[in-house]
């Protein structure tokens, strides 16, 4: 990890003094452990603030919209995929963008870990290959990464930036024989009673902060249809109808663009995984368009595009 | 959308989506009383019902 940190520091600092780019956007390390923050390094020699480990899960992809100047961004598989949505949707151009991409081995999921921890306070967390070691007051416990990956991390089919001018290191092995879906397929086995009463549970804890939707690298609305109040489109309380609501569109409005890169469900304060969701509208995407999200900046996504033999068995 | 709906809980003939032209009275019809049939059959809404505020 200290290696790969060292290189994106010295890629930084190199793209910054030769003039590439204007702005880099990688990580730094978070004020909190395994909470790692965006940054934008404007100066070579801020560039040491960069850091690299699996707690970066936060998509960068989401510092891009409406930029004018010309940026270096780090790139893991998913950010890459959603930068590419992003080109493809014309909030950023191809040639604005030095993408230096790095493979990645999956993300932390911090929630787990401290369920692991009994919720006692970690004051630090180093990693080395294959696993990683939490210290605090009186205790440290060294942990498999594989067995706390984020859910996301755990199902994901494309480790290695799809798009990039830079790679640092060497791609890593795409995981084997996962079945990307199990999730979606056992609530699709579920009554119409069961569904509903798991989705109302699983949005019970919703505060309407509205997390997820900052995250998101796809939701760069100026106006969200949450905010407007003219017309109101979608009620303000925590209602469970309106909740439900606020999260059915927010996550057709990612339908056939989610990379499933788990930004929102990673800063949601209350732990819901909305991710159940998105991952519906990926799967149907996928099933009905054979379409993954980010992978091609020539191919249009099935929602801007016409083909007559378009999926249509919902239309009498 | 549909597939999402009842994914989450909507129950399958709850909504409808039709493509009817302006000349086409009698397949507006046909569908208008399939759709209120269906719809009947179901019985009343639970779903995405906000009848008074649930919070305490």
């Amino acid at each position: 990890m200290i290696e790969l940190t060292e290189k994106i520091r010295d890629i930084a600092k190199k793209l910054l003094k030769d003039g590439t780019v204007d702005v880099f956007i990688g990580y730094k390390k978070g004020s909190v452990p395994m909470m790692n923050e965006p940054v934008l390094i404007r100066n070579p020699d801020e560039a040491d603030l960069l850091y690299w480990d699996s707690n970066c899960g936060l998509n960068l992809c989401n510092y891009l919209t409406g930029r004018t100047d010309r940026i270096g961004i780090l790139a893991t598989g998913c950010n890459s995929r959603s930068i590419v949505t992003h080109i493809i949707e014309n909030q950023i151009r191809r040639d604005q963008l030095y993408i230096v991409g790095i493979p990645c081995t999956g993300m932390i999921d911090h929630r787990a870990v401290n369920r692991a921890v009994g919720h006692r306070e970690i004051t630090d967390i180093t990693e080395s290959d294959i696993t990683f070691t939490v210290t605090g007051k009186g205790f440290q416990e060294t942990f498999n990464k594989a067995d706390y990956l984020q859910g996301n991390c755990k199902v994901c089919r494309h480790r290695n930036p799809v798009e990039y001018d830079e790679m640092i290191g060497e791609p890593v092995e795409e995981q084997k024989g996962i079945e990307p879906y199990s999730d979606v397929k056992n609530i699709e086995k579920m009554s119409c009673d069961d569904k509903n009463a798991f989705f109302r549970r699983l949005i019970d804890k919703c505060i309407r902060c509205y997390a997820c939707r900052n995250a998101c690298p796809l939701c760069y609305c100026p106006t969200c249809f949450v905010d407007e109040s003219r017309p109101q489109w979608v009620g303000k309380s925590i209602d469970p109808t309106d909740t439900m609501t606020f999260h059915l569109l927010r996550a057709f409005h990612c339908a056939g663009r989610c990379t499933d890169c788990g930004a929102c469900e990673r800063v949601c304060p209350m732990g819901i995984s909305m991710r159940q969701f998105t991952r519906k509208l990926n799967r149907d995407a996928e099933e009905l368009f054979s379409w993954q999200a980010g992978l091609s900046l020539t191919e249009r996504p099935p929602l801007d595009t016409y083909r007559s033999d378009d999926y249509n068995d919902f239309i009498k | 959308m549909k597939n999402l709906l009842e994914h989450t809980g909507l129950e399958p003939g709850r909504l409808h989506f039709s493509w009817i032209s302006s000349a086409e009275a009698t397949k507006f019809v046909k569908v208008a009383k399939e759709v209120s049939a269906a719809v009947r059959a179901l019985g009343p809404a639970k779903y995405l019902v906000k009848r008074r505020a649930e919070v305490v």
